[in-house]
């Protein structure tokens, strides 16, 4: 789906921190099946908050009353930028704070991950009742503070430098719409502040050797040029890793894994031409050395045309 | 046009994403040392200062066969017949343990800390198990190896090791046997050449003395340290250094050495170090009944005190009657202005820590699952040593007087630790947020100050040339602690000179011990 001003802007979508985060907080802006029209540039404010008391422990789900809840705020800006009809750059960076109400530990804060997507819309076409659609993501993102990673469950993220690659696809039929899709992310090492650590076994360096992962996700709704609500199922995968050992502290290269479910609701404000307003939450369902996490979201977006020769309202060739 | 950018866009995508996958092995910094080459041979190291045996003869070991003998010519055969097919495996282990049998014990040794520096999950009703040596494989794992352990395991094994090795230097002397590329020039040395004589071998002694201490110390890893001697062994003969009755002499002296310092170690008040619920409860009525704040545990459920009374461990350098006397004066009273005045600076610290600052703290934490502060000395130490080109009795001795010195200032710190029983910050001020795990016992005196203090100090006088960088490492690894909102400055200041004092006697015993003639 293309749009333009008076339609919604490109889901925003955040994925707040599991045990310290996995993947850039912004794990999900690409993984929507939607693309700004040339010239439009559609941007916001995120707010996310994501919270947890219960975590696995390797597969042993457990509480931990030196910490007790764990929580991580996010403010963020986002922007998404039709290049073409078909060629679009997407980018966001978050402030995240953590704290633990519990314990001892000292929270974190700062900032944390720039991630910049292209999305690519190579296909698509009439296909039964509906239109199909075919995409193509392409994203890296680099931690832009030297915030502190061996610190989990508190530290803002993992400071990895992230590449990934997403296909997707898309079938919308009248207003039901259903989204599938599947990435893969390759995690640079990452280098820490102490001089040996103890995974599985003892290593004598301050590099740490980062398992890439894997993740898909799913998801199904309506969809308008007013309004979209959708369910989201999205699972994380790790490719190594190891556990958590018992009533041990986690540790960046843990085997991180997670399934989440949630909904998103986006409204495009009928009173302000390009205004539209976000909101969301998901449920960790299960996981690996993570947090159960309940996590809620919500934005303010704004798209600005900057295709003067062009009335702002003239529709492109998105009806189908 | 637009599908051709968006292609070449993701083609190099993916063709960075495989960059990224390739370029991320990562080497350990002593994964591909250089073999020991030592500058000395240390001949003459036999008559050095053992530290439990009485001399080198404790032990006797029978003289080796004439290198004439038939038997000996087989022994040369086996060598021989391992070098005609050499796998890439067991170049690799004759490149590892080649880097030194005395390193790459540490090293081994270390990563058990780490393993094993676990506290125990609380019981259902809010009490904590203990692990047990005599069933060490029920949980909570044996033994939980926090940093007085930890210290104690180190000195042991240094110590014992180092009674061997001069015990073995003796005897290689003595019996002046020949490495087995000497006697037969057909044999190639898969490692550098030396004259030293190679009956005993100093690896099977080093094996054998390990072995043993290992079995009281980590019971779980019998099997793991069995294998890694019996690699070590096997190294030697397939790099054709030692023949196998070489090997076989070497590795029985080094089990009965381990032996006397197993039995000092059975009865060094280790194992009483817990101390009981009688024990905990009278730190309390103490502290109290001098009008001082008694600590608590900051841990939920409250946590029993590590190891309360090993400030009672017999020392390895000094009389256990002198512990008493390195204990240094109170600390500020805890309804002082003093105290009040480095609560505020502790707080001040942790209220906007620079990322330096953070780095410090992290640098040092030396925590849950780490080898602890006592094991980051032993690795400090290490590296340096690797520059050294010490022979395996001198390394073994210089990590001997640092162990002994970690471990003492282990004794003297805990001894202190509890003697005052002094809140840690964040007791006297809940709003002190730590940068890393509060340790669970009182603050006074700062364990890594102490530590720091000792083993700056006595490797100062093993390697002079660094003993000014060792104590600015001993002042930031101590400072790390305020910085971390652990430890009040006066912790760290007289932990920091507590340590050196500890330090030396090692100093004191290493002047006298005939290895610096």
């Amino acid at each position: 789906m293309k749009l333009q001003i008076g339609k919604p802007c490109a889901w925003l979508i955040i994925i707040l921190c599991l045990i310290g985060g996995h993947e850039s907080l912004f794990a999900q802006t690409d993984a929507d099946a939607i693309m700004m029209a040339k010239n439009n540039y559609c941007s916001g404010i995120m707010y996310g908050n994501s919270q947890w008391d219960q975590y696995w422990e390797g597969t042993l789900k457990r509480n931990n009353l030196n910490l007790g809840t764990v929580s991580t705020q996010m403010v963020g800006y986002m922007g998404n930028y039709g290049l073409s009809d078909k060629l679009n750059v997407l980018f966001g960076l978050p402030y995240v704070s953590t704290k633990a109400s519990a314990g001892t530990l000292h929270g974190q804060q700062g900032l944390q991950d720039l991630s910049v997507w292209v999305k690519w819309m190579p296909y698509e076409k009439k296909l039964g009742k509906g239109t199909l659609s075919l995409y193509g993501i392409g994203g890296y993102s680099l931690p832009v503070s030297n915030y502190i990673a061996d610190y989990l469950p508190l530290s803002i993220g993992l400071h990895t430098q992230n590449l990934s690659l997403r296909a997707m696809a898309d079938y919308q039929v009248g207003n039901l719409f259903a989204t599938v899709s599947g990435t893969y992310v390759a995690r640079s090492n990452i280098t820490i502040d102490r001089t040996s650590y103890y995974t599985t076994s003892l290593h004598l360096t301050n590099q740490v050797d980062m398992p890439n992962a894997s993740s898909y996700s799913i998801r199904a709704g309506y969809r308008s040029d007013r309004l979209i609500a959708e369910a989201i199922f999205d699972s994380w995968i790790t490719n190594g890793g190891f556990d958590i050992t018992r009533n041990n502290m986690p540790f960046p290269s843990n085997r991180m894994n997670a399934s989440t479910l949630g909904i998103n609701i986006k409204y495009t404000v009928k009173a302000v031409q390009g205004l539209s307003l976000i909101g969301g939450g998901n449920y960790t369902l299960a996981g690996r050395n993570v947090g159960q996490a309940t996590a809620y979201n919500g934005g303010v977006f704004y798209i600005l045309d900057f295709t003067h020769k062009q009335k702002k309202s003239t529709p492109t060739s998105n009806k189908k | 046009m637009k599908k051709m950018i968006g292609l070449i866009l993701f083609m190099a995508i993916a063709l960075a994403a495989l960059q990224f996958s390739c370029a991320k092995s990562i080497s350990g910094r002593t994964d591909n040392l250089a073999p020991l080459n030592p500058a000395k041979t240390d001949t003459g190291a036999g008559n050095w200062q053992t530290i439990l045996l009485a001399g080198p003869t404790d032990f006797p070991v029978a003289a080796p066969l004439p290198v004439n003998n038939p038997l000996y010519v087989a022994e040369l055969n086996e060598i021989k017949g391992f070098q005609k097919n050499l796998s890439a495996d067991d170049q690799a282990k004759i490149r590892y343990w080649g880097a030194g049998g005395v390193l790459r014990w540490n090293e081994i040794m270390r990563e058990l800390v780490a393993k094993y520096n676990l506290p125990p999950y609380q019981n259902t009703d809010g009490t904590y198990p203990f692990p047990s040596s005599a069933n060490p494989f029920a949980y909570p794992l044996f033994p939980f190896a926090n940093p007085p352990y930890a210290a104690r395991a180190y000195a042991y094994v240094s110590a014992a090791q180092y009674d061997a090795l001069v015990a073995a230097w003796y005897y290689k002397k003595l019996y002046n046997r020949p490495a087995p590329y000497v006697v037969d020039s057909t044999i190639s040395a898969k490692l550098p050449k030396t004259t030293l004589p190679s009956y005993p071998s100093e690896d099977a002694v080093l094996a054998g003395v390990t072995v043993e201490m290992m079995k009281l110390l980590f019971p779980d890893e019998i099997a793991y340290i069995q294998q890694k001697a019996d690699e070590e062994e096997e190294s030697r003969i397939k790099a054709g250094v030692a023949v196998r009755s070489d090997i076989v002499a070497g590795e029985a002296l080094g089990r009965q050495v381990a032996d006397k310092f197993i039995a000092r170690a059975r009865t060094d008040k280790a194992g009483a170090a817990a101390g009981t619920q009688t024990d905990w409860t009278g730190f309390v009525t103490t502290t109290t009944a001098r009008g001082e704040t008694p600590w608590v545990s900051l841990e939920t459920p409250a946590r029993p005190p590590m190891l309360p009374l090993f400030g009672n461990v017999t020392p390895f350098l000094f009389p256990a009657a002198t512990t008493a006397t390195l204990r240094p004066g109170p600390p500020p009273s805890t309804s002082s202005t003093q105290m009040k005045t480095e609560t505020d600076e502790v707080y001040s610290y942790i209220k906007n820590p620079t990322r330096d600052q953070m780095r410090i703290v992290q640098f040092w934490a030396d925590g849950v699952a780490t080898y602890t502060p006592p094991g980051h000395w032993d690795a400090i130490a290490a590296e340096d040593f690797i520059n050294q080109n010490f022979s395996e009795v001198r390394w073994a001795r210089n990590m001997a007087l640092l162990n002994m010195s970690l471990m003492d200032a282990a004794i003297v710190c805990w001894n202190t630790k509890y003697f005052y029983f002094n809140p840690r910050p964040t007791q006297m001020n809940p709003s002190i947020k730590t940068l890393t795990g509060i340790p669970n016992f009182p603050s006074y005196i700062s364990g890594h100050s102490t530590f720091s203090g000792a083993a700056a100090t006595i490797l100062g006088y093993i390697i002079p040339a660094r003993a000014s960088a060792y104590s600015a490492m001993a002042a930031e690894a101590s400072l790390s602690r305020l910085y971390g909102g652990i430890h009040y400055r006066s912790d760290c200041a007289i932990g920091l000179t507590t340590g050196q004092a500890v330090g030396n006697y090692a100093i004191t015993r290493a002047k006298a011990d005939g290895a610096d003639n």
